[in-house]
């Protein structure tokens, strides 16, 4: 490394001002190539040096023999190429040092941290939704996922070779045909059996809400499984209204989705209450204007509710009596309310999920998403 | 179900909403309208998704009624169904019901001297509109009627009947050609309309084959009836045969309708085909059927009930009046119903013969709110005076999910069905609280889903297979989840746990050998869940045995887990046969863990140490053992130890610790001779009065190394 004397021919401003232009560039050249400790100290030596530096070399040879009106002028430029010189030297070392850092440390590689297991989206979901209930003063049920058909069916008002029966395709355990039709074994198509064993062990009031897992013999499809989940809700006491229901449901959905979200009630059908209704909320994804997720109606159904069907509380009487228990289930006194809601729709729906069979797969390339 | 609104407002001449808002109308009382389109007649055509139980409702006269009540509009009356003009005199046509238990009422009407051909006018206008297919004039007029009033009808070729008609129980082995040309073998729970030799038509089903209405057709019964609703369920589903007409009747016709329809059905052949009409309408009905149908006792009613189940309006919160009496009766008289007040705020109502479904107080009390609409309620929260249960184990639970996502674990559910095989591989009576056996599904879902899964260990090894088949070849998994134990007679159902975890160790050092480190995790999990619970405290009540394994673990590669001496869990590396079967290449360790028994003891209440103010001193002490000495007793002769009953222990009460560091084993036998390893112990020395001395410290390490050599250990300097 070495920059040459440049030649000076005279000492006026027009030559003066080449020769230092051209000195500094030189040395902004030479500064850009300096790269780790020694070449810093070479470029140092060269420019800087007290004995061989090229800037006391010029100074010594220029000075001398510059005429007298030209010496502070040439003080001046002499100064201020040094000055530069310095901050070059400053700045290379300041680069240096941080490129020797970076070599030891590339901060954008990824961190490292143990794998943390992913929550399942329907286990969250559902402690969710008990969540809310909860806060609302619910206490939590939980009942056997191989019932009877007493508690699945005959106490919640279907009856034997009722069409209503149809609508929940029931898988059964073998070898049934024997025993009585109430005492048969199935898997539960609902959650709401609980209900019953709720009101056979408390007498009111009650509020209960009910997880579960529970299963249908459905054909497995983009929407359908044979195993899914519900969240049952009960509530019986002595002034137990239709309004209330509404008003449970309507601060529940508000709640979960956010307080913005309005509901609205349809007429429908289900064995164990009266009057029934379907719940609908206003679309969580547009808001109610209409999109592709609540096809463009601005609504999404979401549960099924209503007034507990005075049917139910007799079979419950009916059942405590043969138990010698007190029968506190006055069809005339108290009321009560119940609605249920599917838990893997809710997820799906929440989360985007197209397939529900991704939530029974096990497969971790979807349960690592929410890790 | 589809309904054109064109047809719809020929009942309602008064209706002033447009189609629209008519559909949204309906919908909120629960005659949901699903879909919107243009129709070729004019108007709308509506798609409706209207509930089993409303089946009065699935007709365009039905829906024309709902819309009357709604809107306080006056509906017209059926005018077709009048009774149409006897053109040739006659003694009507002899009908006998026989099964009078199963068929509540008949009618037939005789017309003569038909010319078949196609439909036209109306029913031609209304069919296209509707995407209805023609067939045959006779034919579309018993559809028209359906579509009309809901009362299924059917029509016979008169000259195919011997004598007069029967109605029946059908013989054993009594063959009948359907219209849809089957052929079928009827049993004696079926219900036949025969002629005086043979069957003729499967009652409320479908109709014959031979008495079929042809072009060739000249002369027409026509039939309008009411069958019981539990024979027709049971003869549509033996035959496999879902009808436009059993669904009716097995919800419950009308039972004052089959005369109605039948004129209906009358008038429009001679419109359509000519001919006339042939003597009196023949009505056989059998009474106890219509007693408990069209002429049931009329119900009470009281106001005061309607308010106590439907609480408030949302109109009341604003001083409106919300639902008062004269509104109760407007509605439910807009139904059918027939009210007559009986006193102070109480009605004794008659019910209209087509709502079978309408049997309660309650019932009338949901048709109120119905028309008034739902969304016109109020939202109130309840008062409640009441005490929360705590659910006794989900504290526990909640502890379990908690120790393994943090380990690494993420949740998986996997299907409760296995196959027999699994069932019989995987079961394990001592996991399952002593309970034998596995329980059979009876319509299982697939020969691979017939049996309730005793364990969840073969759905783990399921969903770990289900990975490394898709290129994840580190996973780790759990379930928790019922099990089934038991038999068919009484299900035993228990909370399960499945741990499974393949692919790359996170067990690094030299204390395990790499082809081990899988296991060690697993048995790491294990007893990180175990220490959650305070029975687990306890020194020496955890134990870990290699013997009596289940043939699903490798032999030699799994561990048996016991609790106070109780089996709680079994793991260990998936058996070769297991692999084989699964098609996997990669060593998948499963666990599987009676989580029940872990539930029923409480969870560890931490009650802290104190913690020495004095510096720990650690000593590493390197040992060549035989294989035969284990790590459990070295640390008994160190430590002491319960379960082997070892309680000398500790004689240096300042041996604070003592762990595994590095364990190496020569193949060559050179460094280490065979059958025996070589051991170094990391102890740690700590008291909690004092800095201990040097002297002390060696003291305490010739202690230890008097200790490992009593073992068989041999010191390595």
């Amino acid at each position: 490394m070495s920059a040459a004397i440049p030649e000076l021919k005279q000492f006026d401003d027009a030559e003066l001002d080449r020769v230092f232009a051209r000195l500094e560039a030189d040395a902004a050249a030479q500064a850009r190539m300096l790269t780790g400790s020694e070449s810093l100290e070479a470029f140092r030596l060269q420019w800087l040096g007290r004995k061989q530096g090229l800037l006391g070399q010029l100074s010594a040879a220029w000075l001398k023999s510059a005429p007298a009106e030209v010496k502070p002028s040439l003080g001046v430029r002499f100064n201020r190429l040094k000055a530069q010189i310095e901050s070059l030297l400053e700045e290379s070392r300041q680069q240096d040092q941080a490129g020797s850092q970076a070599y030891g440390l590339d901060v954008t590689l990824p961190g490292a941290a143990p794998r943390v297991g992913a929550e399942h989206p329907l286990v969250k979901t559902m402690a969710e939704i008990v969540g809310v209930f909860q806060r609302m003063g619910y206490s939590v049920g939980l009942g056997p996922e191989v019932e009877t058909d007493f508690y699945n069916f005959e106490a919640l008002n279907f009856p034997p070779n009722h069409p209503a029966r149809d609508t929940q395709d029931t898988l059964v355990i073998a070898d049934q045909e024997r025993k009585p039709l109430r005492e048969r074994l199935l898997m539960r198509t609902h959650t709401s059996p609980v209900q019953i064993r709720s009101m056979l062990e408390q007498v009111p009031p009650l509020r209960l809400v009910i997880p579960g897992k529970v299963h249908r013999n459905d054909a497995a499809d983009a929407t359908h499984s044979p195993v899914f989940h519900q969240v049952e809700g009960l509530c019986v006491d002595t002034q137990i209204t239709f309004s209330d229901l509404k008003g449970t449901l309507d601060h529940a959905m508000k709640s979960l989705f956010g307080s913005a979200v309005k509901t609205r009630f349809f007429p429908s059908f289900f064995p164990f209450t009266e009057p029934s209704a379907d719940v609908q909320i206003s679309c969580i994804f547009c808001g109610g204007k209409g999109c592709r997720k609540c096809k463009h109606s601005g609504w999404i159904e979401l549960l099924g509710c209503g007034m507990v069907d005075p049917a139910v509380f007799e079979a419950v009487n009916q059942r405590r009596s043969e138990m010698g228990r007190e029968l506190v289930y006055d069809t005339r006194k108290i009321s009560g309310f119940a609605f249920g809601m599917g838990v893997d729709r809710i997820a799906m729906m929440k989360y985007g999920i197209g397939d529900i069979g991704l939530l029974y797969s096990g497969d971790l390339r979807f349960l690592e998403q929410f890790a | 179900m589809n309904i054109l609104t064109q047809w719809l407002r020929s009942y309602l001449p008064g209706l002033a909403v447009d189609d629209r808002r008519l559909a949204e109308d309906l919908t909120l009382r629960g005659i949901a309208v699903e879909g919107e389109f243009p129709a070729s007649c004019g108007g709308t055509l509506y798609e409706m998704d209207i509930t089993t139980n409303r089946v009065d409702a699935m007709n365009h006269y039905g829906v024309a009624r709902e819309a009357a009540a709604i809107y306080g509009l006056r509906l017209e009356p059926l005018a077709l169904t009048a009774p149409v003009a006897e053109r040739r005199p006659g003694t009507g046509f002899p009908v006998r019901i026989e099964a009078e238990d199963l068929c509540g009422r008949f009618t037939a009407r005789v017309i003569r001297g038909v010319r078949i051909g196609p439909s036209s006018g109306v029913i031609a206008e209304y069919f296209a509109a509707l995407g209805q297919k023609q067939i045959l004039a006779p034919v579309d007029v018993t559809n028209f009627a359906w579509m009309a009033m809901g009362h299924p009808t059917h029509v016979f070729d008169l000259d195919k009947i011997e004598g007069g008609i029967v109605v029946r129980r059908a013989r054993d082995g009594e063959k009948l050609r359907l219209l849809d040309g089957s052929e079928k073998t009827l049993a004696g729970d079926d219900l036949v309309v025969a002629d005086e030799s043979k069957a003729l038509a499967l009652a409320g089903v479908m109709g014959g084959w031979e008495s079929r209405v042809t072009e060739a057709t000249q002369n027409i019964l026509v039939e309008a009836a009411w069958f019981d609703p539990a024979a027709i369920r049971s003869s549509s589903r033996r035959h496999g045969l879902h009808t436009d007409a059993s669904h009716r009747f097995e919800r419950g016709a009308d039972f004052n309708s089959a005369p109605l329809a039948n004129h209906l059905v009358a008038r429009l052949v001679v419109e359509q085909s000519g001919g006339e009409v042939e003597g009196p309408l023949v009505d056989v009905a059998v009474p106890q059927v219509a007693a408990r149908t069209a002429e049931r006792p009329a119900i009470l009613l009281e106001v005061s009930q309607v308010r106590r189940i439907l609480g408030i309006t949302a109109d009341e919160q604003d001083a409106g009046q919300g639902i008062t009496e004269d509104l109760v009766a407007r509605y439910l008289t807009a139904l059918g119903c027939n009210l007559t007040r009986r006193g102070d705020g109480e009605y004794a109502v008659k019910l209209p013969s087509w709502r079978l479904d309408l049997e309660r107080e309650i019932d009338l009390i949901e048709e109120v709110a119905r028309v008034h609409g739902y969304n016109r309620f109020a939202n109130t929260l309840p008062a409640f005076q009441g005490t929360v249960r705590e659910l006794a184990h989900a504290a526990q639970e909640a502890a379990i999910r908690r120790t393994l996502l943090a380990l690494g674990y993420s949740e998986a559910i996997a299907s409760t069905f296995v196959s027999a095989e699994e069932a019989e591989t995987f079961g394990c009576a001592e996991l399952a609280g002593g309970v034998e056996g596995a329980v059979a599904m009876g319509n299982p879902l697939s020969a691979e889903a017939g049996v309730l899964r005793p364990s969840l260990a073969p759905g783990m090894a399921t969903m770990l297979a289900h990975n490394l088949h898709r290129d994840v070849s580190v996973a780790r998994l759990f379930e928790m989840g019922t099990v089934f134990s038991g038999s068919t007679a009484e299900v035993k159902e228990r909370m399960g746990l499945a741990l499974g975890a393949t692919g790359a160790a996170r067990t690094a050092g030299s204390l395990y050998k790499p082809e081990d480190g899988l296991f060690y995790e697993v048995k790491g999990a294990i007893e990180a869940l175990l220490r959650k619970f305070s029975r687990a405290q306890d020194a020496g009540s955890v134990s870990f045995d290699a013997s009596g394994l289940p043939d699903w673990i490798e032999p030699g590669r799994g561990a048996r887990v016991r609790l106070n001496g109780e089996l709680v869990a079994v793991f260990g590396e998936l058996s070769a046969a297991q692999l084989q079967a699964r098609k996997l290449r990669q060593p998948c360790v499963v666990a599987s863990i009676d989580a029940q028994r872990l539930l029923a003891d409480s969870l560890r209440q931490p009650v802290v140490a104190e913690l020495s103010r004095f510096q720990a001193v650690e000593r590493d002490f390197s040992f060549l053992f035989p294989d035969a000495v284990t790590w459990a007793a070295i640390e008994a002769s160190l430590q002491g130890s319960a379960a082997q009953g070892t309680s000398p222990a500790r004689e240096v009460s300042e041996l604070r610790s003592v762990r595994p560091v590095e364990i190496f084993r020569d193949p060559s036998g050179k460094a280490v001779p065979f059958g025996s390893y070589s051991l170094l112990l990391r102890a740690l020395f700590q008291s909690k009065e004092r800095t201990l001395a040097e002297q002390e410290i060696a003291s305490c390490t010739e202690w230890v190394v008097a200790q490992l050599k009593a073992l068989g250990g041999v010191q390595r300097v």
